[in-house]
This record gives structure tokens, C-alpha cells and sequence, in this order.
């Protein structure tokens, strides 16, 4: 059976690929099973990137993600997770090279799908961080909640997603924008960072205490506003957990 | 055991397919709904509302665990990282029933996300045997093998598919879920008669039985084929098929599965009361 399997599977994804001869009493109809395959990639795809189908249309989309299912088929049964090498398929594709945002719009649908399946965790209540030593608030590790994601990007990202999800949202800038997706209860939230502060949450995602973090972040910008940044991670529920080293 | 004490068998009553759209009117007016289905595959993320749901769901509803991604038909060893994922699931649910289908889904690392046919030899009937064993004993439950909807057959086929299954369940101790509409599909699409095929089960075997919507196209030969697509109402020579299973095998928990094109919650509920009126007139 390995071997034909070998052939069923290939010919699931290849349609030119032939089919062993006499396996099958009506062998033309093997290719319901082709149809309900690339149909149903296709959709987990298009409802997947729900920005991405958006901007490129149903047609387009449906062909690209055609080709990618045949390239790149889910490696397990979780097509919650399916797509992962969509952003870096739409990169490589040079007929889409005039549009060079793609990949990273792709990389902020994967994350807002990740980050609304990933773990629930419950903010740290706000009387606990108020109880940490001001004197030694540099020393401070925060915990981040299992479902923030940080994307950074030269392109406006959030200004395109908005403009692609939301009734009346202004258009797209010619700007550069990091954007924090937090979970504050079931909805993954994308917001945009203001400068510097995708560095303050880059390092403490990378477990570093809250006064490196600040001069990571000062060293992006000078001002940077890290008052709104602990406002915007509180609101999103992203703070977990707070020790001293 | 965590929430062992919920785990007791499907009442012989009617159940649907849980769909997160549905989540606020089912469970204001469940309607003759007394039992939920869900997708297991579709409650292995880590968290957030689809698990906040279903720990809801558990503590009101009888549920039966129904897997789609196993592939116990598969020629590949069973993926242990989906077994631990099955067993996870089913350790903090307590499920009243869990299922899985004869076919396969994955070939050498690639899930290609539908239930593929089996040829029916004593070859695959091993295979597929040790793969249940090995499912049953990870699991520490019994589980239900659900029969396929058929589009080809294998001209290697010894067994027929009933007896096929009846095999596997006395090899394996597994029960059998019934699929109904699969039944009707592929005695269309194979020629033969489902009446027949439904006598020919071991019916005391039979633990649940599954409703759906069939559509009607032409194969690549212009000949009329039946798709098992989820996405309609039960047609009519399907419930007439339920009536003659019900009649033999006495009630059973009836499901109603409708995965696409997925209709407001007062036509699906509309659809459960029908398997209920069926399942009524049986003690009548």
C-alpha cells in the first residue's frame, strides 16, 4: 500500500501525475478526492489570510494559493496553523515583486490567527505591579502574555490592515510601522507602536529586566513615550507576571 | 481522572455538529438538541475563545469527540504528536464518545485534509486493526470507526465494506458509527443496495449514527455522482434510510452534520427536531 499511496498522494497534489492503471473499478473519480483537496487547502487558505485574499481578489488569491498547497502541503492535521510559508511564497513569487508589502501583511494575518489560538494567561493584577519597588523598577523582568505578537515592518502594515478590515479607515501611508497584536480577552488586537517601542517590547520578549529594555528602547528614539507603551500592554492584558532578578 | 464522572455513553437522542457561529442560540434554544459534536482537530489550539467554548459546552452537553485527521488507514505509523494531541483532549473533556473514520488522510508527512478510500483486504484489515488497538489502548477508551462516503472502489477489494467494519469491530472491540448519508452516497455512486448494506452491519455494534446533506454532479464521464458535501439538508431517501435502520437497530444518538455553507441556527435546529421525530416514533 506505501508504494500506491505514494501515487494516490502525489496525484492528489499533481494532477498530471499519472495514476496506477486497474486500481479502480471508476478511476475518473478519483478526482472528487483532488477537488475536495485543493478546495478545501484553498479555503483553509483564503479564510487564513483574510487580508491578503482582500487585496489580491478571489481569483488571484485562489490561484496562488492553489500553487501553494501543491509546493507546500499542511504537515499536520491543525490547518489552524496552516500557511506559515505563505508570506515567504508571496516574497519569492516575482510577478507580485511590485508589491513588496505582501509578505509582511501575510505575516500579520498568521499572527493575529496565532495569537487568537494561543494560551490564555491572566494579567497580573494592577495592584501587584503598583507594589514593585520604584527604586528598582530597572531590575523588573515582566512576563508577556502567550498570545502578544510583535511584527516589525517597513511598510504600514497596520495602516493596510485596517484599511482592509475596518468601514472608513483612512488610507494607507507611505510610512514604516511596527504594530503589537495583544489578546485582551478572545480578539487579537493589532495596534500600531510608536517609535521605539517596538525595541522596549522586542527586548522584553528576549527576558531582559525593564531598564535595558528602556535603553533599547531610547536608542530607536530618544523620546519615546514608554508611559503610553506600559498603558498600551496593560489594556491588552499582556503583562502576566513581574519578579525582581 | 479529570471529569471522569461526565464520561457516560451519547443518549439515543439528537445532536449536531457544533459550529462556533451557533454558540449564543444553541445554547438559549438548544431546541430537541441533547448532545454536541465537535471536530477534534478544530480544539488543539493552546487557548483563547474555541477552548473558552467548548469548556462551556462541556459542563451542558453530552460530547462526542469526532476526529478528522488521524488517518487510520494510513500505510504511515499513527503521528504520536497527534495521539497526544487526541489524548489531551479527551483526558479534559471526559467525552461521552469518541470517533474517528475508515480512511486515510496523510501521506509521508503531508496532510492532505480529506478521508481518502482503502482498498478492503486482509492486508489493510491488519493494518487498520493494529492502528485501532494502538488508538483504543493510548486513549484508554473504546473508540467508534465511522464507515466512508465512496466515490472509486479498489478492484483488489476481497471484503465488502460491512463486512469490512463488522471484522474490524470484533477484532478490535471498537463500535461503529453509522453515517447514513455516506451510506446512501456511496450506494448511488458504487451501485448497490444501502438497504442491504445497513442489514448486513452488526448493528448492536452501532453506538451513533451521522445525518448529512449530499450534492448532486456529474462525474468526469457525465454520469450522475453523489458528493458528500455538508453543505445541504438531509434529502429525503436519507431520512427514509434512517427509518429503516432505526426500525432494525432500535434508537440510537442521531447527529446532524452541516459543515459548509453553514445555515442559522433555527434551520439546523429545525433539522435535529426531524432526527428527533424520527427517533420518537420508533417507542410510538
Amino acid at each position: 500500500m506505501s508504494a500506491r499511496e505514494e501515487r494516490l498522494a502525489r496525484n492528489l497534489l499533481d494532477p498530471a501525475s499519472a495514476l496506477p492503471e486497474g486500481l479502480f473499478d471508476r478511476p475518473g473519480r478519483f478526482a472528487i478526492h483532488r477537488n475536495t483537496v485543493t478546495a478545501s487547502l484553498i479555503e483553509a487558505l483564503c479564510t487564513g489570510f483574510p487580508v491578503i485574499t482582500r487585496l489580491l481578489g478571489d481569483g488571484v488569491m485562489k490561484d496562488l494559493a492553489l500553487r501553494f498547497l501543491r509546493a507546500h502541503p499542511p504537515s499536520s492535521p491543525l490547518l489552524m496553523l496552516y500557511g506559515e510559508g505563505f508570506p515567504e511564497f508571496l516574497e519569492a513569487d516575482t510577478r507580485l515583486a511590485d508589491l513588496g508589502y505582501l509578505g509582511d501583511v501575510a505575516r500579520l494575518d498568521l499572527a493575529l490567527r496565532h495569537a487568537y489560538h494561543a494560551a490564555d494567561a491572566p494579567p497580573l493584577p494592577a495592584q501587584q505591579l503598583a507594589a514593585l519597588p520604584p527604586d528598582r523598577l530597572a531590575e523588573v523582568h515582566l512576563d508577556l502574555a502567550p498570545a502578544l505578537r510583535l511584527l516589525r515592518s517597513p511598510w504600514p502594515i497596520f495602516d493596510i490592515w485596517r484599511f482592509n478590515t475596518e468601514t472608513n479607515a483612512p488610507a494607507p501611508r507611505a510610512v514604516a510601522q511596527d504594530v503589537l497584536i495583544t489578546r485582551p480577552a478572545y480578539d487579537p488586537l493589532p495596534q500600531p507602536l510608536p517609535p521605539g517601542g517596538a525595541g522596549f517590547v522586542a527586548a522584553l520578549l528576549q527576558g531582559a529586566p525593564l531598564g535595558e529594555a528602556e535603553d533599547r528602547a531610547r536608542a530607536e528614539a530618544a523620546d519615546v513615550d514608554l508611559a503610553a507603551l506600559f498603558t498600551l500592554l496593560l489594556q491588552g492584558g499582556a503583562i502576566i507576571g513581574a519578579s525582581l532578578t | 481522572m479529570p471529569g471522569a464522572a461526565r464520561q457516560a455513553a451519547l443518549p439515543d437522542a439528537t445532536g449536531v455538529g457544533f459550529k462556533p457561529q451557533h454558540f449564543n442560540d444553541l445554547c438559549a434554544a438548544p431546541g430537541m438538541v441533547r448532545w454536541l459534536e465537535i471536530h477534534a482537530e478544530n480544539y488543539m489550539g493552546d487557548g483563547g475563545r474555541p477552548l473558552a467554548q467548548l469548556r462551556h459546552l462541556n459542563e451542558r452537553f453530552p460530547i462526542s469527540v469526532h476526529g478528522v485527521g488521524l488517518g487510520l488507514g494510513g500505510s504511515d505509523r499513527l503521528d504520536p504528536d497527534h495521539l497526544a494531541r487526541l489524548r489531551h483532549l479527551c483526558d479534559w473533556l471526559a467525552p461521552a464518545s469518541f470517533s474517528e473514520h475508515l480512511a486515510w488522510s496523510s501521506h509521508d508527512g503531508a496532510f492532505l485534509n480529506d478521508l481518502l478510500p482503502l482498498p478492503y483486504t486482509d492486508a489493510t484489515l491488519t493494518r487498520v486493526a493494529d492502528h485501532i488497538d494502538q488508538v483504543q489502548a493510548f486513549l484508554g477508551r473504546r473508540m467508534l470507526l465511522e464507515n466512508p462516503s465512496s466515490y472509486v472502489s479498489f478492484t483488489e477489494s476481497t471484503w465488502t465494506e460491512p463486512a469490512f467494519l463488522a471484522e474490524l469491530s470484533r477484532r478490535t472491540g471498537c463500535g461503529l458509527l453509522l453515517d447514513i448519508n455516506n451510506v446512501f452516497v456511496s450506494a448511488c455512486n458504487l451501485g448497490f443496495s444501502p438497504q442491504a448494506y445497513v442489514e448486513a452491519l452488526p448493528l448492536d455494534q452501532v453506538a451513533e449514527i451521522h445525518l448529512g446533506g449530499h450534492e448532486a454532479q456529474q462525474d468526469d464521464q457525465g454520469a450522475p455522482v453523489l458528493i458528500d458535501s455538508h453543505g445541504a439538508p438531509v434529502a429525503d431517501p436519507v431520512w427514509a434510510l434512517l427509518d429503516h435502520t432505526l426500525a432494525r437497530s432500535g434508537p440510537r444518538p442521531v447527529l446532524i452534520e452541516w459543515d459548509n455553507d453553514i445555515p442559522d441556527w433555527p434551520v439546523l435546529a429545525a433539522e435535529a427536531g426531524r432526527a428527533a421525530r424520527a427517533l420518537g416514533s420508533l417507542s410510538r
